[in-house]
């Protein structure tokens, strides 16, 4: 009985402790609760003091989320409305919580701010946060996709430049396989698990991915075929390693030569220059995408991380000029160094710090041709499970591509066809 | 005291527990029963009038899907292959650590047991490098009988194969300690007059161990078939369902539609659709039991 009431006593204590640590002091001080993923929270702590001190009447609480929950966790915290008043979202996660209503537009803000607007951010990722006309969130930085590769083999086939057309890559990746006619290495990693490059290929080939509004796919047509097409060759042809475990560490391979080529972004240059050391050290580069034909640089994705506001938050007007700090260029370029994270903004890439990284020329040179993926919230679950998964079967041979990109387009027209409805529903109301 | 006062006085002893079960088990599962029968997804989550009541619409998409039967198959394939195989091992292992000539036992039993007590995805990260085809131990040793490596986790064929060796590997001690504590309640004396008859070991394994242990059988063949139809942890961490979805389990799947898609309704008609698989599996054995007795 003692202990049960020991029990009941401490429970009890527990409960007023919470709820006092709860209860709000009114002096007049506004607490922000913020939300970052991963090591953004980390670091972003760190600029919080210099903001405290610029604007003594707000507080910003920074709360960590892990990337790979970081989903799960935000639309549980929307469903149970207990969202915080700001956030970092992954731009391809901005459709998704603009369609919950969850975020709000940011439109008023925009005009009245003379930090923020579009002029000074590169147009393809501003646009990713663009949904009907509406600006739902502000880049805070920026990541695209480029060529990685190993100059001294391009240098060994005779490339003095990286490739600036499909031609050219293709002309270059039957070479480097025939540096090594007997042993297993490759010229380009193109895993299937990655559906970036594929897309990327499909826009670049002039393909808008999704037809009528975004409702249907559009994988089958002339322009998709052709870019998947030259995809899957790579792997057809054996230029690329098939399926994707057969490299668990990508930098490791990179620096074995197993590949010259991958395609990827900038959250990769510290770890190849942690991996290409000694003589390797200057053996690497990095190129934007190539074009079609004469067109360059080629088409990218436009990613990044936005920062959005909650609709339920009390303190818009308080979040709003933490975002026009994290928009400074000066605040960028400390991020940058603490992160490897890249500017948004444009005059931030003026600082000799970047302008003097021969590794960000590329990305630089990038950023002017990025595009955004189709702008819904299914976009996600089409490109992870479906582009993937066909991207994948074409590879291996199990379908041809014809055939994959039949399938891929019945599947998309199924997954969008709550869209469909609610699209329909809109236009006879 | 009559006996409505001491039902009463039972119900209120019952109603805590009786509550929090009710609260979280029955309530969140009728809404789920619920939800499977609506397209519940992320534009309802922002709009509750975008739902729609669509029936058995979900169920008849899924009996419709490619991907569901080859998540089906691929959890049968897993179920049948590793239970009755942990089952046979943890038996096995049980029969040696009650062997009299072995010593030290408890060493033994601990060993067995820390996989069991090891977190599944510490477990799988390292398994996922001893199945690496380049720099993995097993390629290692098939190498020097001049066997050509093998892409353990990136073949089709040979996937769900090794997923099931690592199961095995991880479970079987858990097993092994319920039957051990069985064979320690058979009544040593049985053995004891067998042998007097002149009973060989194989005959008296057969005639004594096997029929006395059968309710330790049953109980653990349910218990790890229940345990092996939830397969998820496993393939989504060493091959995330690939390659070519030959390690995609039913719980991955509507993990895959429900929290990465916000399916919502689809997932929870594959979530029923999984309950009634394994309580049919569950009524088998338990009617195989009564027969056998």
């Amino acid at each position: 009985m003692k202990l049960i009431r020991n029990l009941f006593i401490i429970t009890l204590s527990a409960f007023t402790l919470l709820t006092s640590s709860c209860s709000k002091k009114d002096d007049g001080v506004r607490t922000i609760k913020f939300w970052a993923m991963g090591a953004e929270a980390e670091y972003v702590t760190k600029l919080v003091p210099e903001f405290e001190k610029e604007n003594p009447g707000i507080k910003i609480k920074v709360q960590q989320i892990p990337w790979t929950a970081a989903q799960e966790k935000l639309v549980t915290a929307f469903a149970s409305d207990n969202t915080p008043d700001a956030c970092q979202l992954g731009n391809t996660w901005v459709p998704q919580f603009a369609a919950l209503k969850a975020i709000i537009p940011l439109d008023d803000y925009i005009k009245n701010s003379e930090q923020i607007n579009k002029e000074k951010y590169f147009d393809g990722i501003w646009d990713t946060n663009v949904i009907d006309n509406k600006v739902y969130g502000i880049p805070w930085y920026v990541d695209t996709r480029v060529m990685f590769y190993r100059k001294d083999v391009l240098e060994k086939v005779g490339y003095k430049n990286p490739p600036k057309n499909w031609a050219e890559l293709l002309d270059l990746a039957i070479k480097i396989k025939a540096l090594h006619p007997k042993e297993k290495k490759y010229a380009i990693y193109l895993p299937t698990n990655e559906w970036a490059p594929f897309v990327m290929f499909g826009m670049e080939a002039g393909s808008s991915l999704l037809k009528d509004e975004n409702t249907r796919g559009d994988f089958s047509s002339k322009e998709f075929k052709e870019a998947f097409t030259y995809a899957i060759d790579f792997h057809k042809q054996n230029l690329a390693p098939i399926g994707f475990s057969q490299v668990t560490n990508v930098y490791q391979a990179f620096a074995e030569e197993y590949f010259s080529i991958y395609i990827s972004g900038p959250w990769n240059i510290p770890e190849f220059k942690k991996w290409m050391t000694g003589n390797l050290a200057d053996k690497w580069m990095t190129a934007p995408m190539p074009g079609y034909t004469n067109d360059y640089p080629g088409v990218s994705l436009a990613g990044g991380s936005s920062l959005v506001i909650f609709k339920n938050s009390k303190h818009q007007k308080e979040v709003w000029k933490f975002f026009e700090f994290l928009s400074q260029p000066r605040t960028q370029i400390e991020f940058y160094q603490l992160l490897n994270n890249l500017p948004s903004v444009k005059q931030a890439w003026e600082n000799p710090i970047l302008k003097n990284d021969p590794y960000m020329q590329a990305f630089y040179v990038q950023f002017t041709n990025v595009r955004a993926t189709p702008k819904i919230p299914e976009w996600e679950q089409i490109a992870f499970s479906k582009v993937q998964q066909y991207a994948e079967l074409a590879a291996r041979g199990a379908m041809s591509v014809d055939e994959a990109l039949k399938n891929l387009d019945k599947d998309v027209d199924q997954i969008l066809e709550k869209r469909r409805w609610i699209i329909e529903h809109k236009n006879t109301n | 005291m009559n006996f409505k006062q001491s039902t009463t006085a039972a119900y209120i002893f019952l109603a805590p527990a009786l509550s929090a079960i009710f609260v979280f088990f029955f309530l969140p599962v009728i809404a789920a029963f619920i939800i499977s029968f609506t397209d519940f997804d992320i534009y309802t989550l922002g709009d509750i009038s975008t739902l729609r009541f669509i029936g058995i619409k979900n169920y008849i998409q899924l009996f419709d899907d490619p991907l569901f039967f080859t998540a089906l198959k691929n959890t049968f394939y897993f179920v049948i292959m590793a239970g009755p195989l942990s089952i046979a091992v943890s038996l096995g292992a049980a029969l040696l650590l009650n062997s009299k000539l072995v010593k030290f036992k408890s060493i033994f039993r601990l060993s067995y047991f820390i996989p069991v007590v090891t977190t599944l995805v510490a477990v799988a990260i390292v398994w996922r490098f001893i199945y690496h085809p380049r720099f993995g131990i097993i390629n290692y040793l098939i190498s020097l009988f001049s066997i050509a490596p093998i892409d353990w986790l990136g073949e089709t064929s040979t996937a769900m194969p090794a997923i099931v060796l690592m199961s095995i590997w991880k479970n079987f001690g858990y097993n092994m300690i319920i039957f051990v504590a069985g064979l320690q309640n058979i009544p040593e004396d049985l053995y004891e007059a067998a042998s007097i008859e002149g009973a060989s070991g194989w005959q008296k394994f057969k005639s004594i161990t096997i029929p006395m242990l059968a309710p330790t059988t049953v109980f653990i063949s349910i218990i790890t078939m229940i345990g092996y139809f939830q397969l998820f942890a496993e393939p989504y961490i060493m091959t995330q369902g690939g390659p070519l979805n030959s390690t995609l389990s039913i719980v991955q799947f509507m993990y895959q539609e429900g929290f990465k898609w916000w399916n919502m309704g689809y997932s929870a008609s594959i979530a029923f659709v999984l309950f009634f698989i394994i309580m049919i599996g569950t009524i088998i054995q338990l009617k195989f039991q009564k027969n056998t007795e």
